[in-house]
């Protein structure tokens, strides 16, 4: 079990500026002989759930006898304020035409290089922004300013994941302009990612060869959230035993509607399909904010029309 | 791992109910996982019982109810039962599959003490 798990201990930061933690709770760990983790508080007993269980239940008969008890609805979604920060962040998209993906996959799969290969490539199409996401260092955000792009670092030190509170603060600090692209490069992990909506358009994951076909079958959370699957370094295909027909199969059965693009960051094989998937989203994404434009247009030449009917149907004073 | 995150999530949730009607503990908690979502039951009520430590809800009762998942199937054009993700339609046997229900996580109610 992991204990390094955003216990706010540590806070996030972003480009070196600590952000307002998720949860604040102190906790100190140490792990015994056995293996077991224990906490510091919890005064000798057992920190797994069974015997806290015990102790829960005990103390509810307890309570139950010397005070009266009552049960309360809630009926909460338990990321009902991750996913309402992410529906703020969307409509923040939204208005502005920005096309956002939220690119997950396991750490090494090649996803900065794929990145910094995207930014030469895309060629100023459009604006390029992109959030970069890792627990430490500001490496990454480095590396894909020097290939051309506005950047900003988020660092989650303990945490495992992003979530739409510090991709809403970035988003402070990046200020991406309208009719662009935001590409959110996410922490290195097939696991927890999937359960947090970023406010994203489309999540991407990506998978690389050296790693098994049979990760869609292992890690299905994260295959099943995703839209696209780019399957990169197939330069190395030769030198691997992947087998492509199977991966594809595989992400297709806890993703039926799973699109699929083969791509090597490194020689650019594949590039041309997976730019033309960018442009298609980005191209949407500006359609969609000038739909909206007009909308308000057409509202608002609807009211002054409805004004200046009223002011020639009111009497001179 | 994120469990932690949706164990500090819960806490705030039952926190801020608890405080709205002013009860001063929380005895118990009942959440409804679905049998398709991102979480770890072992794992959350590990998390939840670190995190609930020194607030009102600490040493609360974590009651968890595993609701099924069921998906439409295109083929059969009916709703069908989806024990996993990447499993197949138990009719048909196709992966033609939408999720219907079973992806949720909710905190559904607490019992309080005054």
């Amino acid at each position: 079990m992991c204990t390094t798990c955003g216990c706010g201990s540590d806070e996030a930061h972003i480009d070196g500026e600590s952000i307002e933690p998720v949860a604040s709770t102190e906790m100190h760990w140490h792990q015994h002989a056995d293996g077991k983790w224990h906490s510091h508080d919890h005064g000798g007993g057992h920190a797994d759930g069974e015997a806290a269980l015990g102790i829960a239940g005990a103390s509810a008969k307890r309570d139950s006898v010397t005070s009266p008890s009552r049960l309360v609805q809630i009926e909460r979604d338990i990321l009902a304020k991750n996913d309402a920060i992410a529906a703020t962040n969307r409509r923040f998209f939204s208005d502005h035409g920005v096309f956002a993906l939220n690119l997950v996959s396991s750490p090494g799969s090649g996803k900065t290089t794929l990145l910094e290969r995207t930014i030469g490539e895309w060629a100023k199409r459009t604006p390029l922004a992109v959030i970069e996401g890792d627990q430490r260092t500001s490496r990454d955000a480095d590396r894909v300013r020097a290939a051309g792009a506005s950047a900003v670092q988020i660092n989650t030190a303990k945490g495992c994941h992003l979530d739409a509170q510090m991709v809403a603060h970035a988003l402070t600090h990046l200020k991406p302009v309208d009719d662009s692209l935001l590409l959110i490069e996410n922490v290195g992990n097939l696991v927890c990612p999937a359960a947090f909506d970023l406010g994203e358009a489309h999540k991407v994951v990506i998978l690389s060869v050296t790693e098994g076909d049979d990760k869609p079958l292992k890690y299905p959370d994260m295959f099943h959230a995703a839209d696209l699957l780019l399957l990169n370094k197939i330069d190395l295909l030769p030198y691997v035993r992947f087998d492509v027909a199977a991966a594809i199969k595989y992400a297709r059965r806890v993703r039926a509607e799973l699109d699929v693009v083969l791509v090597s960051a490194q020689t650019g094989a594949g590039f041309d399909e997976w730019l033309a998937w960018l442009e298609h989203g980005v191209e949407r994404a500006r359609e969609r904010r000038e739909r909206s434009i007009d909308a308000l247009r057409r509202r608002v030449a609807d009211l002054e029309g409805e004004l200046e009917r009223r002011r020639a149907s009111v009497p001179p004073a | 791992m994120h469990e932690m995150a949706l164990a500090a999530s819960m806490l705030e949730i039952v926190e801020g109910t608890a405080h709205r009607i002013g009860a001063a503990r929380v005895n118990a908690v009942w959440l409804e996982i679905g049998a398709l979502s991102h979480v770890e039951p072992d794992a959350l009520r590990f998390c939840f019982d670190a995190v609930t430590r020194g607030s009102l809800a600490e040493r609360a009762r974590l009651e968890i109810v595993v609701t099924p998942g069921t998906a439409w199937c295109m083929p059969c054009g009916t709703t069908v039962a989806l024990p996993a993700l990447g499993a197949p339609c138990p009719q048909c046997g196709t992966y033609q599959l939408t999720v219907s229900t079973g992806e949720s996580m909710r905190v559904m109610e607490i019992e309080v003490a005054s």
